[in-house]
């Protein structure tokens, strides 16, 4: 009978949730890399026994941590003793440094800082690890300050697809107010070369050459929040969304609106529709149905807790503008939790489950395709992501 | 042999309980204490100081025979005592944040 493990990342360590396909019954283990923060935590398509997670902390920086037993236990890549004759290391351990090389380097050093002025890149944490969907070895890592990094020997070291940053409109970037952080990346299962990436608040990036050359796809985005709405860059992406049989349709919640891109981001059209509010985090996309779609609309960007005291998860079978709440088994009174960027996944059962995790320390599971709900944790830390692993 | 005190969450990552104990070759000094540490526990790479620059990350601090030797240049001589293990090394997390 095939199983899934949900995987959490919270404030205060990471969690690891267990059942079998009927999903009524869940193993809860954690907090693993208790205390620290785990801003997101993701197993390889290749290899489910294998699992990335981020480990960040405010006093001693980052950590990649890995597992190659479905998280039973853990390392640090590169951190373990190696017997060079000089006595050092040969790993490079939780080194993410931007590429200053001489060929690109002039052009990479600064973005927009909160006052207009130019500010350095300043690494601060990784947001998002992307396993490839071949390579157990090979991980993508999205980091604040927006950059994009890549391993290939299974996280021991790092190096930076330094043409975006390069690409020509860095300088424009600016932090939102979570920071200048690179949250999505999405590859195309039908193109290696083609990898999407959002970054707040700058916006939605693609290349096509497997990351060489990047450009920015945010035509149709409007945002009244900056001096041009229609800006190439300069939007405030929150999450982007892709089943993997239509890699060309992408579904992306911004900052506000809720948008629909049928081109491979080359254009974007509002999708909305009858929302009760257009802001929020979240977005995805039913395993087997590519029209079907899930959001949870936050009241405001003042505001970051659900709209009207209700925990509601609005589904759509239309590819968006046609919005139905879901709300069995969520509460529908004096609810004012937040759902980040990414802490919905969904597994790939036959009866699609949805999942998602709430600042209140809620993870929260459908496994039927959000018609209800019923908790799997009620009190952990405030949940930072949650993804999902389907297997055997 | 030095003693060096670790914060508790560094002593979860590098897998050791109570005081580390290290052998640092040549003058005692807060660089060739941290050298030898992350020599031995490669996994704190980076997170007592910067991976580049070698600078402290800020939340830290370096105590020793009850001094803060966090200002102190890296290379300049630590106590006898320290070199001889008589005290220990203290790398302290700052009381903040929640």
């Amino acid at each position: 009978m095939s199983k899934v493990r949900v995987l959490v990342g919270t404030r205060k360590g990471a969690f690891i949730l267990s059942s079998d396909g009927k999903r009524e019954k869940w193993d809860v283990s954690g907090p693993h890399f208790a205390g620290w923060e785990i801003y997101h935590v993701k197993g390889s398509p290749a290899d489910p026994n294998r699992i990335y997670a981020s480990q960040s902390s405010g006093w001693f920086g980052q950590v990649i941590q890995r597992s190659s037993d479905g998280g039973k236990t853990w390392e640090t890549p590169g951190g373990e003793k190696m017997p060079t004759p000089g006595g050092m290391p040969a790993g490079q351990s939780n080194k993410f440094v931007y590429d200053t090389s001489s060929a690109t380097g002039r052009s990479l050093t600064t973005h927009q800082w909160y006052d207009g002025t130019q500010h350095p890149w300043e690494f601060k944490r990784v947001w998002h690890l992307e396993p490839s969907l071949t390579d157990p070895d090979a991980v993508y890592a999205g980091v604040e300050d927006a950059a994009l990094f890549r391993s290939t020997d299974g996280g021991k070291s790092w190096s930076e697809l330094s043409g975006l940053r390069g690409h020509g409109t860095g300088p424009k970037w600016q932090p939102g107010a979570g920071g200048m952080c690179l949250h999505t990346v999405i590859l195309d299962p039908s193109d290696p070369g083609r990898i999407f990436i959002a970054i707040s608040a700058a916006g939605a990036f693609r290349t096509d050459d497997g990351g060489k050359t990047w450009k920015p796809i945010n035509r149709g985005l409007r945002s009244q929040y900056i001096p041009d709405p229609a800006a190439e860059v300069g939007h405030c992406v929150h999450h982007i969304a892709m089943h993997p049989s239509r890699p060309g349709v992408l579904f992306m919640q911004k900052h506000w609106d809720v948008m629909r891109s049928d081109d491979a981001g080359d254009s974007w059209q509002e999708v909305s529709g009858n929302l009760p509010t257009d802001f929020g985090f979240v977005i995805d996309v039913h395993a087997h149905e590519p029209e079907t779609i899930y959001v949870v609309p936050i009241k405001s960007d003042s505001e970051h807790y659900v709209h009207e005291g209700k925990l509601r998860v609005y589904r759509s079978r239309t590819g968006g503008n046609e919005w139905e709440p879901l709300t069995k088994g969520l509460p529908q009174s004096n609810c004012y939790v937040n759902v980040l960027r990414d802490a919905m996944a969904v597994d790939s059962l036959d009866s699609c489950g949805v999942y998602f995790g709430t600042s209140g320390g809620q993870v929260y599971a459908s496994a039927d395709a959000g018609d209800s709900w019923a908790p799997i944790v009620r009190d952990l830390p405030a949940v930072l992501s949650v993804e999902v692993q389907t297997l055997p | 042999m030095i003693r060096v005190v670790l914060p508790a969450h560094l002593r979860t990552l590098a897998h050791v309980s109570g005081d580390v104990e290290i052998e640092v070759e040549g003058q005692v000094t807060q660089r060739s204490i941290l050298d030898a540490l992350e020599a031995r526990y490669p996994m704190l790479r980076g997170t007592i100081r910067d991976h580049v620059t070698q600078e402290r990350r800020p939340f830290l601090r370096f105590f020793a025979c009850q001094e803060d030797w966090s200002h102190e240049l890296p290379d300049a001589p630590l106590p006898a005592s320290v070199a001889s293990g008589a005290e220990p090394f203290l790398i302290i997390g700052a009381i903040a944040g929640g």
